[in-house]
């Protein structure tokens, strides 16, 4: 069976810089798969690749078998590869139901009606309102985003993700920036993810890595240092000196 | 809870119900007509550049594309309607039309290429497309009558029955039902699907490509409906006033509009209907009492503006209502 994503040879540089120094990586379907690295390895570079913010030098990627290396974001996404963004990415002066709203009028091809009023497509705020409720947002439904703490945005963040039915979920960094009573609710919200939703989760913090993570992928200057499960991981040398050494002189 | 959850999504899905105060806009412009007999033309005028106004909130309040150069639509509708009844075409309603239809495609043409860009890149490119339409009407002056302006325009009655007289009463009237035709549409737009994806743009355009919006595409369909707008503007201006000048096509044109625009509330669909009135009334009254210095005055008028109400008349109350609803 075809990996829920997959990249062959991903290749991509800045200058003399290679970012992304020929990547196979397969992110299996139903994966809780993490991606880490310290600080310009070039996680998010892959991230942008992937999703097709950036054109790879060379290199394939394949979304569920089928080829999408010159597809444009938009066409990810309606196949389904969904991200989340490392620093919120929100329409912050919008409610936080606008918010998810937009994304399923998207998904649903709604977005393109420019005739009847929007609240005609009563189906879509519905569904984004049921998402929240799930979520434990329907609170702050109405609220402007820019209004609500940096947790509830975070989760915001994931419920636009969700919002766009996604096959796979590329989470980077979704703690990032959260006060540490917060995260919990962060990490319960991941974990009760659909299980058929391939998951890659790009972060820094090794403590939710290893409690969300079935596989791990180190990645260090643009190319794959090593792939395993977290304990593989944890008693790797190799990793212990790029990665684990290095955060704890930090 | 579910009836609390049932009323709250109501309300979200019912944005787009008329409010009262909407009405007040046609009220006056029907009161202004029985009221002040002395200034239909003016009226007329306005109620034009109205359009005209709301066609740059469309691009620049809505879509977030900031634009120098939407007197290039302005104008091309403005000649369109001008050159037609010079030649032996004056009827009104189909001038209008074939200036909206000509000023949309230029839209279309010269977004699909300029609308890749952005920020200030793409204001310096409105900026020239207008500047190129203003030579080229300028250089042909054998049909546009180059710095001469456009002469002998014949409108023909509207409808064949209502005759254009010296006072504006049918120019007034005309004027204000086509403006009621183009802000039901644009009403429409802004509370669609489409138009709030617009916002969405507008807010956060990384966040639209990564819903999987096709940016690019929405982006260059409003524009061409802006340009269409700005020239249905241009060709009542050139009808109503039956004299087309390079003036249309002018830098100058574009950068009023959007101060008009910016006095009465960018985004808001009815900033349009206020800011234009007020810049147009002052102007008037200014260049009367002052005919040497009225634009000093206005000057004046845009500082005190910016200083004490930033975000347009509509901002300036948005503000004291959000103020005041605060606990």
């Amino acid at each position: 069976m075809s990996a829920g994503l997959e990249t062959q040879g991903l290749y991509k540089s800045f200058g003399a810089l290679a970012v992304a120094n020929a990547i196979d990586f397969r992110l299996e379907r139903g994966a809780r798969h993490a991606l880490i690295g310290p600080n310009g390895a070039g996680k998010t570079s892959f991230v942008n690749l992937v999703t097709g913010a950036l054109r790879p030098g060379a290199g394939r990627i394949l979304l569920g078998g089928e080829d999408v290396t010159s597809l444009p974001q938009a066409a990810r996404v309606k196949r389904g590869l969904v991200r989340t963004f490392q620093i919120n990415a929100l329409f912050r002066r919008l409610s936080v139901l606008e918010n998810v709203t937009l994304a399923i009028a998207e998904r649903d091809g709604v977005a393109e009606d420019f005739v009847r009023p929007a609240g005609r497509h009563r189906a879509v705020i519905e569904e984004a309102f049921a998402l929240l409720e799930r979520l434990g947002l329907a609170e702050e439904a109405l609220r402007p985003v820019s209004e609500l703490a940096y947790g509830r945005q975070r989760m915001t963040e994931i419920a636009v993700a969700l919002g766009l039915a996604p096959k796979v979920l590329l989470l980077d960094e979704p703690a990032a920036g959260v006060p540490s009573g917060e995260t919990a609710t962060i990490v319960d919200l991941i974990e009760r993810l659909p299980s058929e939703i391939s998951v890659l989760i790009i972060e820094h913090d090794m403590e939710l890595v290893f409690r969300l993570a079935r596989r791990i992928t180190v990645l260090v200057q643009g190319s794959v240092l090593v792939e395993g499960t977290p304990r593989e991981i944890a008693d790797d040398p190799r990793v212990r000196q790029v990665y684990l050494g290095e955060r704890r002189h930090a | 809870m579910p009836d609390a959850r049932r009323s709250m999504l109501d309300a979200f899905a019912r944005r787009h119900r008329l409010h009262v105060l909407e009405g007040l806009p046609w009220g006056v412009a029907i009161a202004a007509y029985f009221a002040f007999p002395d200034y239909l033309a003016l009226g007329a005028q306005i109620l034009a550049v109205i359009i005209f106004a709301l066609s740059v909130d469309l691009v620049l309040g809505y879509a977030g594309i900031v634009t120098l150069g939407q007197a290039a639509f302005f104008g091309t509708g403005a000649y369109t309607a001008g050159i037609l009844a010079a030649n032996g075409w004056g009827e009104p309603l189909t001038g209008l039309l074939a200036a909206g239809a000509m000023a949309g495609a230029i839209g279309l043409l010269s977004g699909a290429i300029i609308l890749r860009t952005s920020g200030l890149t793409l204001l310096m490119q409105t900026l020239v497309v207008a500047a190129m339409l203003y030579e080229a009407a300028n250089k042909g002056g054998r049909i546009t009558g180059g710095s001469d302006g456009l002469q002998g325009m014949d409108v023909w009655p509207i409808l064949g029955k209502f005759r254009f007289d010296m006072f504006g009463h049918t120019a007034y009237l005309y004027c204000l039902a086509v403006l009621a035709v183009a802000w039901i549409a644009v009403r429409a737009l802004v509370h669609s699907a489409f138009g709030r994806s617009l916002t969405g743009i507008r807010e956060n355009v990384t966040r639209m490509h990564a819903i999987g919006a096709p940016v690019d595409r929405r982006k260059l369909v409003v524009y061409t409906v802006s340009a269409v707008l700005a020239g249905v503007s241009g060709g009542l201006i050139a009808q109503t006033t039956q004299f087309v000048g390079l003036g249309v096509l002018s830098l100058e044109r574009s950068g009023t509009i959007l101060i008009m625009l910016i006095i009465g509330g960018v985004g808001q669909l009815y900033g349009a209907f206020i800011g234009v009135p007020l810049y147009m009334i002052a102007q008037d009254r200014f260049s009367t009492i002052d005919p040497t210095y009225w634009y000093f005055w206005i000057g004046l008028f845009m500082v005190l503006m910016v200083v004490f109400a930033p975000g347009g008349v509509l901002g300036f109350f948005t503000r004291r209502r959000a103020r005041r609803d605060k606990p």
